[in-house]
């Protein structure tokens, strides 16, 4: 019975994005409790010795597929090329991280294999030889418990929440003939933001605004910038049209999990909870004692958010100085 | 342009969302249920296009007898027909099985092109376009927030982390929403009494021609063990301070020395 799992990477532009790191860590770990082999997947075009950075987490051989056909996502170039080399490792869980590719990716192929697939998860444990993931659902405001019956088990987890681990060991690494198939899909365009940006999904600090802004986030900008950070905004920020859709956090918007979630001027709607309610430390700056963002945050200051955040700023920038 | 639309119902996100008796299920009274907000933006795109080219728009739902009202409010914004699965086997399905049972109503209709949202507020499984994508055979796009339609094909603006990529795939294909795509229209009164009249298709699995142990709660991979609550935090730390300054230090010496975030 197969007892393996197989993590799959996310790369771009040659460089793989923190999420893979965290999908190998936690492949180990789950790995380890089936008692069974690691093995990484790192797809692309032209990777050169990409797949060495990752053998320092856990692998026990590294399937790199390498192929010009791969050099951008595409559903239906990665959903064949992964399909084409599964049988052959015949693995019990298929790990993924649950980025915009990676949700997509895992779609197309539990349909394609006809396998369960657990999305955007927050936790995976393993108990008595069986795999327990919570996710949450309803934006976070319940979190289920789920197993999945058949094989391969597919998961995605949370990108910004699974912690990553060094664990060396030899991976052997294997470079199989790349099978793509029939491709539809042509990526003919990309559009990228400037550089130089932390993407909401991946910051370790975001502060965000809402409707207490007043479509001002001059002040949230720079605290973000003081500590490394993003900015996000709450659905009536963007509603107001003071910040583009991609930065919205809430239900109906993106879903972060950083280790520091200031929220400022944010009344603390149910929606907008529901897309940071797993940060691990929320902030919350209300000029409103009665604002309900206090009661779902660790620690709260009521006040002006046009005096707090500069001496925020201030203060944060005089401890790292 | 036949274009077909996937609907569901929803709790509304402002709406709480309590565990039943079970343990596995939510509390289904009390709420309010609304359409899926991303597939609102699916049913105004559609219908966008179909003002500009042409053509008809089919909205389908699985779901009970309360999930009409979704198909009706589609069909007051503007939708030419509505087929609702409605089935206790295609109840309690998880995506995998739902996406079978749309797939089979999708597959008795003519289409060129399926849009539905990225996901469905309520499991927040994100699967569903995808899953009917590949048992149609057909290529899809998702979180897709601006769409064209060219000759045979569609290019798709499609939103990822740090930027959008754009994306073409000829027709009929599918694509999930992503907001900014458009501003759902409001129905209107007259667009309301009309849609009364408008045809809703019922059908059945077995019209469909799909074995029951495969669709519904009994076709679930994704088995629910278990719903809690999120875990509760501690209680909220007000910090006080004399001027705004005195407590922006004090919270980033706080978040400095107790909570080791800065």
């Amino acid at each position: 019975m197969a007892n393996g799992v197989l993590a799959i990477t996310e790369q771009r532009d040659g460089k793989f994005r923190k999420v893979a790191y965290e999908v190998v860590s936690e492949g180990r770990r789950i790995a380890d409790g089936l008692s069974g082999p690691l093995t990484v997947v790192v797809m692309g075009a032209a990777l050169g010795a990409l797949a060495e950075e990752i053998k320092a987490f856990g692998a026990d051989t590294i399937l790199v597929l390498d192929d010009p056909a791969l050099a951008d996502y595409r559903t239906d170039a990665y959903t064949n090329a992964l399909a084409a080399c599964l049988p052959a490792a015949d693995p019990a869980v298929v790990l993924l991280g649950a980025t915009a590719q990676g949700k997509d990716l895992a779609a197309r192929l539990a349909a394609r294999l006809n396998a369960g697939l657990a999305m955007d998860c927050t936790a995976v444990r393993v108990q008595s030889g069986s795999v327990i993931c919570t996710r949450p659902m309803f934006g976070g405001k319940l979190f289920a418990d789920v197993t999945i019956q058949g094989t391969p088990q597919i998961i995605a987890v949370r990108p910004n929440v699974m912690p990553i681990q060094r664990a060396a060991r030899e991976a052997a690494v294997d470079t199989p003939a790349v099978e793509t198939g029939e491709v539809k899909t042509a990526v003919v365009e990309k559009l990228m933001d400037a550089g130089g940006k932390v993407e909401l999904t991946e910051a370790e600090v975001i502060v965000s605004g809402g409707r207490g802004t007043g479509g001002n986030f001059q002040p949230l900008e720079e605290l973000a910038a003081a500590l490394g950070g993003a900015v996000g905004a709450s659905r009536s920020a963007v509603d107001e049209g003071w910040r583009k859709h991609g930065d919205q956090v809430g239900q109906t918007g993106r879903v972060v999990s950083p280790a520091l979630y200031i929220a400022c001027g944010i009344s603390g709607a149910i929606q907008h909870l529901a897309g940071m309610s797993t940060s691990k430390v929320i902030v919350a700056l209300n000029k409103d004692p009665e604002a309900p963002i206090f009661a779902k945050a660790d620690y709260g200051i009521v006040g002006d958010i046009f005096q707090l955040l500069p001496a925020i700023t201030a203060a944060v920038q005089k401890i790292k100085s | 342009m036949n274009i077909v639309v996937l609907v569901k119902q929803v709790p509304d996100t402002e709406s709480l969302v309590q565990i039943a008796a079970d343990g596995k299920s939510i509390k289904k009274d009390d709420i309010k249920w609304v359409m899926n907000p991303y597939d609102e933006l699916a049913v105004e795109e559609a219908l966008r296009i179909k003002e500009a080219k042409g053509g008809s728009v089919t909205v389908v739902s699985v779901g009970p007898q309360k999930a009409q009202e979704t198909l009706r409010t589609a069909l007051a914004m503007g939708a030419d027909k509505g087929v609702h699965v409605n089935d206790p086997a295609a109840e309690g399905g998880d995506p995998l099985a739902t996406a079978k049972i749309l797939a089979a109503a999708v597959k008795g209709l003519p289409y060129d092109l399926i849009i539905c949202g990225q996901r469905a507020v309520d499991e927040d499984n994100y699967q569903v376009g995808a899953a009917v994508a590949e048992f149609l055979g057909i290529p899809h796009i998702s979180i897709v927030a601006k769409a064209e339609v060219l000759d045979g094909r569609i290019r798709c603006h499609r939103s990822i982390e740090g930027g959008t990529v754009v994306v073409e795939a000829p027709l009929p294909a599918l694509f999930t929403t992503q907001r900014g795509l458009n501003e759902p229209r409001y129905a209107s009164l007259p667009g309301i009494m009309k849609a009364k009249k408008k045809p809703i298709e019922v059908k059945t699995i077995a019209d469909l021609g799909l074995d029951p142990a495969t669709v519904g709660a009994a076709g679930r991979k994704v088995v629910i063990q278990a719903l809690r609550l999120p875990p509760e935090r501690k209680a909220v730390r007000m910090i006080p301070g004399d001027t705004p300054a005195a407590a922006a230090e004090e919270l980033v010496r706080i978040l400095h020395t107790e909570a080791k975030l800065i």
